[in-house]
C-alpha cells in the first residue's frame, strides 16, 4: 500500500533541513522497500516544528516535528509510516492546539492541500468561489465583496468592495489587476506562505477580480528576497494555463484573464502601490502623488485594481460560502479574520490566522508561548516596520484597525516581533529612522531628508548630547514627517520613533545617567 | 564587453521583446548571467530599449538588486531587520564579517557580504541568504558550517 508522507515545500521549512529531509525519506523509503508517495505541500505555519512531517495513515495525518536528517532512520524503524510512537512525534496534526484553535479562513488549504496539484486544489473547494462568481455576475460579485466587510490586507485597510466598484465603474479598454506580493515588511511572511502552500488561491482570487472589474490580464509583484515562492508561482501558474484557468474563455465562461509575474528589485518603498505600480512599468519605484487613485489610472494609466495577496485569496470563499460568514467574523469593522505572524524573541513562532478581537498578549501568551529565551517581553512591534512598539500595558489592545488607530499605533500586515528585556528601544527608534533613510524613494523632503536628521538626533541623545532639548526637537520632526510626508513611509516612521521614546525614555537617556 | 558577452546581453534584451517596461526583469537577467549590470551593459541596454543612459541608470542606481561592480563568486545576505534583530542577528552580523573576512556592503573575490531588509523568514529567525537559498535558525556555529557546505559544492 502506498503511504502519502508530506513534508512542505516552503522557505521556512527549507530554511531548516526540509529539502533534505525529503530526499533522505525517499532514499531510505527505496532502500527499505517501503512504497512512499512524498506529498510537497505548503506548510501550515507551526513554523517552530519545521521541518514538519506529517504521515497519512488511517484518514489521519499524524504529525512529526522538528525532524532533521538523521531521524529519517530512527523514523522508519520505529514504523512512522503506520503513525507509530517516536520521540518526535507531535500527534494528529488536526489536534495541535496551535493549529486547532485557529479561524482558518483565506489559510484553510495552506498546508492541507499539495500546492501544486490543481485536481488536490479543487477537490477542497478550489474555484468553487470563481464558478459562484460566473453565475452571480460582476456586479452581484462587488456586492457581495462589500457586504462582507473585507478590507485590504496589505495594511491600509481599505474597503475592497468600494475600491473594485470605482474600477469597475471606470470606463476603459484596458484595465489591469496588480496584485502587490512586495511583503517587505519585517515578520511578516503570510502573502509567501499563501503563495507557496496555495498558489491556485491566489490566482483564482486574480479571476474572480479580474471578472469582477472588467480586467483581462494581472500582474504579480513578487519581492525577490522569495526565489522559492517565484519557483512555485511559475509552476502553478503554467498548470493554470495548460488547464485552462488562464487564458482565453476560460473554462468556456468567456472571460479572458492572463497572469504575469514580475519580480521586485529590493526596494522596500515598492510595497506602496504607487511606488509598485512605477516599478511595474519597468521604472525607479518612486512614489507618485494621489489623485489620481489607482483605481481611476494606476498601470499604464489605466484602472487597476492593487490589492495585497492575502487579501484577494480571502475573496474566493467570501463567494463560495457568503458574505455573511465572512462579516460574522470579527469585530467593530474589521470584519474576518488576519493572518498575523508571530516573530522575533517568541518560543512558537509562525503564522495564526484568527479573527479581529484577539489581542496581541492572547497571541504571544496563548499562541507564541512567550519569549524564546525564556525573559519577560519588553516590547512587541505590531505592523513592521512602520509600526508602533507597544508596552506590556498596550498588550491586551483588542487587533482591530481602529483600537489600534486609537493607541497610535497599526496592525498593518498582521506582523507581530517580539523582543525581550535585553533590546536597547533606543537602538531600535534610530535603526526605525535610519531604515526610512535607506529606503526613502527620494521624492519628498521630510522622508529623505527628515529620516536623515531623525537618526542623528537620536544618535546625539543616544550619547547624552543635550538630551532634553533634542528629544523635544525629534517629538518636532516626528511631527513634520507625519504631517508632510506624501506616503505611509515617512508618514508612518515616527510611529515606532515615538513609541519607543514615550514608553521607555529610561533607554535613551542611559549615556546621559551613566549607565550604558 | 566582449562579443560573446554583448551576443548574450542582447539575447536577454530580446528575450524581453526588447520592451522599455519590462527594463527592471531583464536587469534581473544581466545579473543572473553576470553578476552586475557593467556600464558597457547600461549603454547597450539603454541602446536597444530606446532609452537614455540616465534612464538605464537611474534604475539600476534605484535598486539594492542591482550593482555596476562585479560582485565576489557567492553572495552572503544577511538580514538587518527588526525580528532577526530580536534574536541576535547583529551579533551574528559581526561574527559573519570575521569568518567571511569582509563587513556588511564589501566584497572579496571569494564573496560578496549584503544586508537584507527581511527575508520573510522572521519564524525561524535570524536568517541569511547564501547563493539565493534562504537559512533560518543561524547561530555562529550553523553559519560556519553551512558556509563550509555551501561555499564548498
Amino acid at each position: 500500500m502506498t503511504v502519502r508522507v508530506y513534508v512542505p515545500r516552503e522557505t521556512t521549512a527549507a530554511s531548516v533541513g526540509a529539502e533534505a529531509v525529503a530526499l533522505e525519506i525517499a532514499r531510505v523509503a527505496k532502500r527499505r522497500g517501503d512504497i512512499v508517495r512524498l506529498v510537497r505541500n505548503g506548510s501550515w505555519g507551526a513554523s517552530w516544528l519545521e521541518p514538519m512531517v506529517e504521515v497519512e495513515f488511517d484518514d489521519q495525518r499524524i504529525a512529526y516535528g522538528n525532524i532533521d536528517v538523521n531521524d529519517i532512520e530512527s523514523l522508519f524503524d520505529a514504523g512512522f509510516l503506520s503513525g507509530a510512537d517516536h520521540p518526535k512525534r507531535i500527534g494528529p496534526t488536526a489536534e495541535i492546539p496551535y493549529l486547532a484553535n485557529q479561524d482558518r479562513w483565506t489559510f484553510f488549504r495552506c498546508g492541507l492541500a499539495e500546492s501544486l496539484s490543481l485536481e488536490d486544489f479543487r477537490s477542497r473547494g478550489g474555484f468553487a468561489g470563481l464558478e459562484a462568481a460566473f453565475s452571480d455576475g460582476s456586479e452581484r460579485v462587488i456586492e457581495k465583496v462589500t457586504e462582507s466587510g473585507l478590507r485590504g490586507r496589505g495594511g491600509a485597510g481599505f474597503p475592497t468592495g468600494i475600491k473594485w466598484q470605482t474600477v469597475a465603474n471606470t470606463q476603459a479598454d484596458q484595465k489591469y489587476i496588480a496584485c502587490n506580493a512586495d511583503e517587505g515588511d519585517s515578520g511578516t511572511f503570510s502573502d509567501r506562505m499563501l503563495m507557496e502552500g496555495d498558489p491556485f488561491g491566489l490566482i483564482e482570487g486574480m479571476l474572480i477580480a479580474g471578472f469582477a472589474v472588467g480586467a483581462t490580464k494581472g500582474y504579480i509583484y513578487l519581492r525577490s528576497e522569495y526565489p522559492m515562492t517565484q519557483r512555485i508561482l511559475d509552476k502553478a501558474v503554467d498548470v493554470a494555463r495548460d488547464a485552462g484557468w488562464l487564458g482565453n474563455n476560460i473554462q468556456g465562461s468567456g472571460f479572458d484573464f492572463d497572469i504575469d509575474i514580475h519580480l521586485g528589485a529590493g526596494s522596500y518603498v515598492c510595497g506602496e502601490e504607487t511606488a509598485m505600480l512605477e516599478s511595474l512599468e519597468g521604472k525607479r519605484g518612486i512614489v507618485r502623488s494621489k489623485p489620481p487613485l489607482p483605481a481611476i489610472s494606476g498601470l499604464f494609466g489605466a484602472p487597476t485594481v492593487v490589492n495585497n495577496i492575502v487579501t484577494l485569496a480571502s475573496v474566493a470563499n467570501i463567494l463560495r460560502l457568503g458574505p455573511d460568514r465572512h462579516a460574522d467574523l470579527g469585530v467593530g469593522r474589521s470584519l474576518g479574520t488576519l493572518a498575523f505572524q508571530l516573530s522575533g524573541n517568541v518560543k512558537r513562532g509562525g503564522l495564526v490566522e484568527k479573527a479581529f478581537g484577539v489581542s496581541v498578549r492572547q497571541l504571544i501568551d496563548d499562541f507564541g508561548g512567550g519569549t524564546a529565551t525564556g525573559r519577560p517581553v519588553t516590547a512587541v512591534q505590531v505592523g513592521g516596520p512602520l509600526g508602533a512598539y507597544l508596552s506590556d500595558a498596550q498588550l491586551d489592545t483588542p487587533l482591530d484597525y481602529e483600537a489600534f488607530a486609537d493607541i497610535g499605533a497599526m496592525i498593518g500586515h498582521g506582523g507581530i516581533v517580539v523582543f525581550d528585556d535585553s533590546v536597547d528601544m533606543a537602538e531600535q527608534a534610530q535603526f526605525s529612522m535610519e531604515f526610512c533613510a535607506l529606503e526613502s524613494c527620494g521624492k519628498c523632503t521630510p522622508c529623505r531628508i527628515g529620516s536623515q536628521r531623525g537618526s542623528e538626533l537620536i544618535g546625539k541623545i543616544r550619547s547624552g548630547d543635550n538630551g532634553a532639548d533634542h528629544e523635544a526637537l525629534l517629538l518636532e520632526l516626528c511631527d513634520t514627517m507625519e504631517q508632510a510626508s506624501l506616503c505611509a513611509m515617512g508618514g508612518m516612521t515616527p510611529h515606532p520613533v515615538r513609541s519607543a521614546l514615550q514608553h521607555f525614555p529610561q533607554h535613551f537617556r542611559r549615556q546621559a545617567e551613566g549607565k550604558t | 564587453m566582449s562579443p560573446r558577452d554583448r551576443e548574450l546581453a542582447v539575447a536577454i534584451i530580446e528575450s524581453f521583446d526588447s520592451k522599455p517596461e519590462m527594463l527592471i526583469q531583464l536587469l534581473h537577467g544581466f545579473v543572473d548571467k553576470f553578476g552586475y549590470v557593467s556600464e558597457a551593459a547600461i549603454r547597450l541596454i539603454a541602446d536597444e530599449l530606446n532609452l537614455s543612459r540616465a534612464d538605464v541608470h537611474g534604475v539600476v542606481s534605484y535598486y539594492h538588486d542591482f550593482r555596476t561592480e562585479k560582485p565576489g563568486r557567492h553572495i552572503v545576505k544577511i538580514c538587518q531587520a527588526e525580528a532577526c534583530q530580536a534574536m541576535g542577528s547583529r551579533k551574528l552580523t559581526e561574527h559573519v564579517e570575521r569568518r567571511l573576512g569582509v563587513e556588511l556592503h564589501q566584497d572579496s573575490e571569494a564573496v560578496s557580504l549584503q544586508p537584507v531588509y527581511c527575508l520573510g523568514n522572521c519564524a525561524c529567525a535570524p536568517a541569511v541568504m547564501i547563493d539565493g537559498k534562504t537559512w533560518g535558525r543561524v547561530t555562529s556555529e550553523r553559519f560556519d558550517a553551512l558556509i563550509e557546505q555551501e561555499l564548498n559544492t
